[in-house]
């Protein structure tokens, strides 16, 4: 049985209207609870300028502490799962993730180095982007020497070796690293969170997530066709090995610069796009979208998850696959179908 | 007018392991030219050089009046059209979509296809007599009708020569029938096909010229009559002249075996005359 939502107009007016009402439910809830009309009219207040009465406290916990988390939390929400929708499409695998070419160990690396050696959160931020680019141009450099029939499985088996190499790496660092002070941090960052999001944060990563973005949405169509074989996807008129470039340097952006911010999020890449696929199909066109809108609209609500089910607050990382998994397994055993 | 395709003297292969070489033909629009050759002739790295997927070895090679080196990969696409043999999809896109793949090439490079592609794309599945494909999955639908989805891809980049890699191959008696109609129609309209088959009687049927391929080497081009009769196919695939002509007329060549169904013959006809 098709999709059978794929030209459905409601479904995105549908989805778009959830995420709304998710967003307002995460602005509301958390330590300090804001009821729904303060919220608003905060909101309102500061949208036309006017003053809008409420407390001062009000204020700075809607705009300085919750607008940045929610913002950061739909922004990587909704890159990881176009990564991911993307990565499945070209390797030809619905079990593929952002993580697949070595972004997030190399990110990874990159931070715990960064920690390590007792570096500003912000230099451990660019430490952390900077390892995940190059854990990606070493592998597709590494992956350029071999001149093989599959261009596609060289890529990926050089991508889990080097990762494994890189997560010897922060095992190593975390080795020798102080117990009491640099384990934790560590720790806590590679398991993922947003609670340390300043504006500034957002104000430099979020333009690099979003830069990713635009190759992948110009070239919706032509993703459709890395699905073929090499040979076939090139006697249609497309220059497979430069898209397939194009689109891994953008993913790898995108994926970056979210790890950079948030910490290693895993499981957003890897389950979202295929929820997306079960309700819109594997056309890109539709599949980017809904990738975008259930991305962002999952970490939200995650995140809001992990700042208010427990006293302390719970890592990112974990809640994503504790959230994640099961409901995943719940629409696998509905719709009977992996793809 | 250019010929369609234009080989001279080419030597095609991998880069350690050259398959062919001294292949020469021509193959003029309006025609229909079939190759016939075992397992293993090179049927498909020459397929594979003409369509610019392998580099040649030696020799030149021009395409529709242009050397293959001169093509850029768009351009290509939108005057060659390959038929490669149907495969299990791995995601579900649906029937029209794969057609649309075939309007790549004549779409902008960030642009999705427009009213008039689909268009294009619903008369091609059409004429291929599977309209009614047009929203199914295309992986649900059976191996005969793909290759005949991956048919209509093809013409929905409009092209000029259609290269198929054993189209016939999985469809039933009746798709057979249609396919090669078609490949008919196609080539009174002008187009240019080079097709391989492993089945002499489909290359009868269609060919105005069947080429003979074995060892990488170009054995004979000529009329399907000639190419196609019994001892030449019989040389070529390594088998008895009598035990081909058998097998296209459906004459038994075993014998004893039976010539017609009223006069059983063997111990049936000796228990009926016992019977009392």
């Amino acid at each position: 049985m098709s999709a059978p939502l794929r030209n459905d107009a409601v479904f995105w007016l549908a989805s778009c209207c959830a995420l709304v009402v998710l967003l307002l439910f995460a602005f509301a809830v958390g330590k300090f609870p804001i009821a729904p009309g303060d919220l608003l009219r905060a909101l309102f207040s500061r949208l036309s300028g006017t003053i809008s009465g409420l407390p001062e406290a009000v204020d700075t916990v809607v705009w300085n502490i919750r607008l940045p988390r929610i913002m950061a939390g739909l922004v990587v929400g909704a890159v990881l799962a176009a990564a991911g929708a993307a990565y499945q499409g070209m390797f030809r695998n619905p079990l593929v993730s952002p993580d697949i070419l070595g972004v997030s160990a190399g990110a990874g690396l990159g931070a715990t180095l960064g920690i390590y050696l007792g570096l500003s959160l912000v230099f451990v931020q660019i430490a952390a982007f900077i390892g995940g680019l190059a854990a990606v141009a070493c592998v597709y450099y590494v992956a350029s020497l071999v001149q093989r029939h599959d261009p596609v499985l060289v890529l990926v088996l050089a991508g889990v070796a080097l990762g494994t190499l890189l997560g010897a790496g922060i095992s190593l660092i975390k080795i020798l690293s102080d117990p009491y002070t640099q384990l934790p941090t560590i720790t806590f960052w590679l398991l993922g969170g947003l609670n340390a999001v300043t504006p500034d944060d957002l104000a430099v990563t979020a333009p690099l997530m979003l830069a990713g973005l635009v190759p992948m949405f110009l070239l919706r169509w032509r993703v459709n066709l890395l699905g073929l074989a090499d040979d076939e996807a090139a006697t249609l008129g497309i220059a497979v090995d430069r898209l397939r470039l194009i689109l891994v340097t953008a993913a790898t952006l995108s994926t970056a610069a979210a790890v950079s911010l948030a910490g290693i999020v895993g499981w957003v890449g890897l389950v979202i796009p295929h929820v997306a696929r079960l309700l819109v199909g594997p056309d890109f066109r539709r599949l980017l979208p809904a990738s975008l809108l259930l991305g962002a609209g999952f970490l939200v609500t995650t995140d809001t998850l992990a700042r208010t089910v427990a006293a302390i607050e719970l890592p990112l990382g974990i809640l994503t696959a504790v959230v994640g998994a099961p409901f995943f397994l719940w629409l696998l055993a509905r719709s009977g179908r992996l793809s | 007018m250019s010929a369609a395709i234009e080989a001279s003297g080419l030597a095609f292969g991998y880069r350690r392991r050259p398959v062919g070489t001294d292949f020469s033909l021509v193959i003029e629009a309006g025609e229909v030219l079939c190759l016939l050759g075992p397992n293993g002739s090179g049927k498909t790295t020459l397929f594979k050089t003409l369509l610019g997927l392998l580099p040649p070895q030696g020799g030149t090679v021009r395409i529709l009046g242009r050397a293959l080196a001169n093509w850029t990969r768009t351009a290509f696409a939108r005057h060659v059209g390959y038929v490669p043999q149907a495969h299990a999809g791995l995601f579900p896109f649906r029937v029209e979509d794969v057609v649309l793949m075939g309007r790549t090439a004549r779409i902008g490079r960030f642009d999705v296809p427009s009213r008039h592609d689909h268009q294009v794309a619903a008369e091609c599945l059409a004429m291929l007599g599977i309209a009614h494909l047009l929203k199914r999955d295309y992986t649900e639908i059976s191996g005969g009708e793909r290759q005949l989805a991956l048919i209509a891809r093809a013409l929905a980049q409009e092209p000029k020569l259609l290269v198929m890699d054993e189209p016939t191959a999985s469809l039933d008696f009746g798709n057979q029938i249609r396919v090669l109609e078609q490949i008919d129609a196609l080539r009174d309209q002008g187009m240019a096909v080079l097709m391989s088959t492993h089945q002499p009687e489909h290359a009868r049927r269609v060919a105005d010229r069947i080429a003979l391929l074995d060892g990488g080497r170009l054995l004979a081009v000529g009329l399907p009559q000639d190419m196609a009769a019994a001892p030449r196919l019989a040389a070529l695939y390594g088998v008895t002249a009598s035990a081909v002509r058998a097998c296209l007329t459906g004459v038994a060549a075993r014998p004893g075996a039976r010539t017609s169904s009223s006069a059983p013959a063997g111990p049936e006809r000796i228990e009926r005359s016992h019977a009392p």
